[in-house]
């Protein structure tokens, strides 16, 4: 009767352990790192403040962990029952992608031992943006975890706490999706206050719109590429109809962004900057915009959203849209001027593939050990 | 797909409710200068580079000298002239600006000129809006820009949002603070003044009110060219003057509008943007963002509103979930 079953099998196969290697190194120059500071394991700079952790792990990271969020929407807010059997595998992996953000953060920032003021009503700055992403991104990290724990009851078999748990869900569902709608806009109002530093193609008072709705985006697309991924690793039957109807959402949200992203440019007249803002700007500009356009149009086609392997590229495509849009609007648009330049060193990328690596293991790790996997039957009857 | 239109319609008008909050666009006002604001008036034409100014920083705020290959081949203790720009040891730094033959003092072309870069002290601070922990803060009297470190969480967004790049970071320091030019907070509090102004000869480096200052500053770019003016040496108050002959100044008085105004002023004859000062707009970034974060949550309504939509979905969505779960089994 339960839709979700956990997978079983044995938990260190070879990929885990390869994974379990990775994490290891990143390990090693996390100890690096808290030796000795930030400058011995990072290219950062005093002109490059932020890199590769904060773009990769924090920013994508965690709209990659908008599956969880906006599966919620669909299925709790607009009632769309026939999705529920992919709610939970999502929220795992918004689990694992916001636990590991808040991770990267405590790794990136100074004085990681003082985070706690961030709770303290005496030193809070109500005019900060970034207050209210960390506020709601550390309140969110418990929301998911609360959402996951009705695997665990059921593991467990506590009935009687599973059933009260089922009772006020409801409340954290509400607070899950409220959180992300915040937070993830307001990671784009972040670099609002960076003014002329950041280029004209990426620097706009509708940053926090684009974030929203590109971070949705990536929530769908993560949605489509684990469940066709995990159909595909655990030899289990594809859920392409389904995933075919989120496609059309995905498609309506890709022409809003791009009707915003160049409505906004023409607007404020600055569509001239994709050929005159040097060559890097210029490329990645184009590169982003295509990887959000191209996709939008082969959604529109009810040929490709009853394909599976359509559905994959173009989730895959989308997924890199969006993660390109926040590599630029961070750092490849970023220009502090006097000559900085930036490029992560060898020890962060392998601190964020470490992360990434965390990121997989527990995955999978917990659906083999919890109910998290739509149960079979369910999904094909 | 079709989305039922009773449950759309209920998202639908949570989220008309943030539109129309967000619509009745609440601009934040622009900041003032505190009345009794004090500043730095920095006239480059007066500055001869003897760098003093960076002797008196050190030494007022107990700060390290810059570790160069000087002090590690040749074992020369105390090298504090070293270094090209604000670091994370260097508070105040004098740079040059160098032209073709570089042969005549405050000359654009073929000349040379010296410019002091510190801490622009904004009177509406990109960083002090961007710190979510208020470690860096504006003194309500002085204007001064401070730094906590006891409140700093080292997130480094001042350093993303100062438009000057003034704030650095020690990264290499396990234990790192942001270290930025806080005016001599510590000194003036008893009475005295920045150690960048006392150590001037020249008075390049003029200590005073922010209003007081600025009247200076006009004044001194009505002086004729060539004309002999007694300038006033390490502050306003001060009675000790040297007179210097009068150079041809660019006519605008560099802080007066930047970013909306700074504590930290500029006199120069040499085009500021060659002295590596960037163009900025009159507004800061920080009413932008304000405003719009502002606009948003004002009171909190429009979250509010959703979360209360979100909550009465949610509940009619899992109870009809559970029911139709149970009917099945």
């Amino acid at each position: 009767m339960s839709e979700n079953k956990a997978l079983g099998g044995k938990i260190f196969t070879k990929p885990f352990i390869i994974l379990a290697i990775l994490a290891g190194i990143a390990g090693i120059l996390l100890i690096k790192r808290f030796i000795f500071g930030l400058g011995a394991v990072t290219n950062l700079s005093d002109g490059y403040p932020w890199g590769m952790w904060i773009v990769y792990d924090v920013l994508v990271g965690t709209a990659l962990g908008c599956g969880g969020y906006v599966l919620a929407i669909l299925v709790y807010i607009f009632n769309k029952g026939k999705y529920h059997p992919l709610v939970r595998p999502a929220v795992l992996t918004s689990v694992f992608g916001y636990t590991l953000a808040g991770f990267s953060i405590f790794v990136d920032v100074g004085r990681y031992w003082q985070l706690y003021n961030i709770f303290l009503p005496w030193h809070v700055n109500l005019n900060s943006i970034m207050f209210e992403v960390a506020f709601c991104v550390a309140t969110y990290v418990l929301v998911l975890w609360i959402e996951i724990s009705p695997a665990f009851l059921e593991k467990f078999n506590k009935t009687k706490a599973l059933g009260f748990m089922n009772k006020i869900l409801f409340i954290f569902i509400a607070i899950g999706v409220l959180l992300p709608t915040m937070h993830q806009s307001t990671l784009g109002t972040l670099m609002v206050i960076a003014g002329n530093k950041l280029s004209g193609l990426w620097q706009t008072g509708w940053l926090p719109l684009l974030f929203l709705i590109s971070s949705i985006m990536m929530g769908y697309a993560i949605v489509v590429f684990e469940s066709l991924y995990s159909s595909i690793g655990f030899k289990r039957p594809f859920e392409t109809p389904i995933l075919g109807k989120l496609g059309k959402l995905m498609a309506w949200l890709g022409l809003i962004f791009i009707a915003v992203r160049f409505g906004d440019l023409i607007w404020r007249g600055q569509l001239g900057l994709i050929f005159t803002d040097g060559w890097a700007n210029s490329t990645m500009f184009i590169i982003e915009n295509l990887l959000f356009i191209v996709p939008m149009v082969m959604l529109f086609s009810e040929k490709n959203r009853k394909s599976t392997k359509s559905l994959f590229l173009i989730a895959v495509a989308i997924l890199l849209a969006g993660a390109v849009y926040r590599f630029d609007a961070f750092l490849v648009g970023f220009d502090p001027g006097q000559g900085w330049h930036y490029w992560p060193s060898a020890s962060e990328l392998l601190i964020t593939i470490g992360i990434v690596a965390i990121e997989i293991m527990a995955y999978l790790a917990f659906i083999k050990w919890l109910p998290i996997l739509p149960n079979i039957k369910h999904t094909t009857s | 797909m079709s989305i039922d239109r009773r449950d759309f319609f209920k998202v639908i008008s949570a989220g008309a409710i943030t539109a129309a909050t967000a619509s009745s666009v609440f601009a934040r006002e622009k900041k003032n200068l505190a009345p009794d604001a004090v500043g730095i008036l920095y006239d480059a034409t007066l500055c001869i580079g003897c760098k003093l100014c960076e002797v008196g920083c050190k030494e007022y705020n107990d700060m390290p000298t810059e570790q160069t290959s000087l002090v590690d081949d040749l074992n020369v203790p105390m090298i504090w002239d070293n270094g090209d720009d604000l670091t994370s040891k260097t508070m105040n730094k004098i740079k040059l600006y160098r032209n073709g033959d570089a042969s005549v003092k405050d000359r654009a072309t073929n000349g040379y000129a010296f410019i002091k870069r510190a801490c622009m002290h904004c009177v509406d601070p990109d960083c002090v809006s961007a710190c979510p922990v208020t470690a860096l803060d504006k003194d309500p009297i002085t204007g001064v820009v401070t730094y906590d470190a006891k409140a700093c969480i080292g997130c480094r967004y001042c350093q993303v949002a100062c438009p000057f790049n003034v704030p650095k970071f020690e990264w290499d320091d396990p234990f790192p603070k942001i270290v930025k030019c806080q005016m001599c907070d510590h000194v003036q509090e008893s009475g005295g003044m920045p150690g960048c102004c006392y150590y001037c000869p020249t008075g390049a480096s003029l200590y005073g009110r922010v209003e007081d200052l600025m009247a200076e500053a006009h004044k001194r770019i009505e002086l004729a060219e060539g004309s002999k003016y007694d300038y006033q040496v390490k502050s306003l108050d001060n009675d000790e003057t040297a007179q210097r002959t009068v150079q041809k100044y660019v006519n605008y008085v560099y802080g007066e509008k930047e970013t909306g105004g700074t504590q930290y002023m500029i006199l120069s004859a040499v085009p500021f943007h060659d002295l590596g000062l960037p163009n900025l707009p009159d507004k800061s970034a920080a009413g932008k963002s304000e405003t719009l974060q502002h606009t948003i949550y004002k009171g909190l309504i429009a979250p509010g509103a959703l979360l209360a939509g979100l909550l009465v979905a949610a509940y009619r969505g899992s109870k009809s979930h559970h029911e139709s779960e149970e009917g099945r089994s």
